[in-house]
């Protein structure tokens, strides 16, 4: 058998199970509780790309749907359960060739979103932190905050 | 021995390049900040070029680090210059207005002609 193209060998895709994946519209769920660590994610956050582009999403489109989980996740680990290791982070996600969603909570006490100080204005530009919910906004179609901020919910339609 | 950039010097310019095409893992971006942070501690590099060819994705974690090299080599009156950024990446410097923090030029080429 030939080798699979080097994107495909990247994702760990072979064609055959590509071809399978893109001929169905079926959606996918995925349900994962994940420990409080900003390393134990990432294999998780490949599976959802991985399967994503199998759909047939673009490459630019899963850079911003990488950025939206990396940074929600990575806000729960920090922010939310504060590196606890008792604590953990709930990740349900629906994915199909249409829509991806992502419901990610965390076990801290919650917070205001509108308290966080916009990166983006001019006297926060030398600020070390505080552009993850920036960065999560532009790339996905909608973003709401629930449970006092305990919990984020992340949808990106395609057109 | 550095683990995250290699850097090159010709004559008054340092040019510095990511090892890693993804810069997302906590230690990774610790050790990135402490070796930029090496490079102007003496204030001896008064010119650097930071070339992203090699970067494919960077968290915020990661632009944090960035916003402090930028600062300490400012302190130490290096000037700096962001070249050679991948679209999706010079997208996520848009978004969060860093574009406007930072000098970026297209390739080392452009970055040395204002230096």
């Amino acid at each position: 058998m030939p080798s699979p193209p080097v994107q495909l060998q990247h994702y760990g895709l072979i064609p055959e199970f590509r071809n399978i994946m893109t001929s169905t519209s079926q959606p996918r769920k995925f349900d994962r509780v994940l420990p409080s660590t900003l390393t134990a994610y990432h294999e998780f956050v490949q599976e959802v790309l991985t399967a994503l582009q199998g759909y047939g999403w673009s490459a630019e489109i899963l850079f911003g749907v990488h950025m939206a989980l990396e940074e929600s996740i990575s806000n729960a680990v920090r922010h939310g359960n504060k590196h606890d290791p008792s604590k953990s982070v709930h990740v349900e996600c629906e994915l199909s060739n249409k829509r991806f969603y992502a419901r990610i909570t965390d076990e801290g006490s919650g917070y205001d979103p509108t308290e966080v100080p916009d990166c983006c204005n001019e006297e926060n530009l030398e600020v070390p932190g505080g552009r993850g919910l920036a960065l999560i906004r532009a790339y996905m179609t909608s973003v709401e905050h629930c449970d006092n901020g305990k919990c984020v919910v992340l949808e990106r339609i395609l057109d | 021995m550095m683990n995250r950039i290699e850097f090159s010097e010709s004559s008054s310019v340092s040019v510095i390049r990511f090892k890693d095409q993804k810069i997302i893992d906590p230690e990774t971006i610790q050790e990135l900040g402490e070796e930029l942070f090496s490079l102007v501690e003496d204030g001896k590099r008064q010119k650097l070029i930071l070339n992203f060819a090699n970067v494919e994705f960077l968290s915020s974690a990661a632009l944090g680090k960035l916003i402090t090299f930028e600062k300490k080599a400012k302190r130490s009156g290096a000037k700096l210059i962001l070249s050679n950024i991948a679209p999706e990446i010079y997208q996520v410097f848009t978004i969060t207005n860093l574009d406007k923090l930072f000098t970026i030029k297209d390739n080392e080429a452009d970055a040395l002609a204002v230096l």
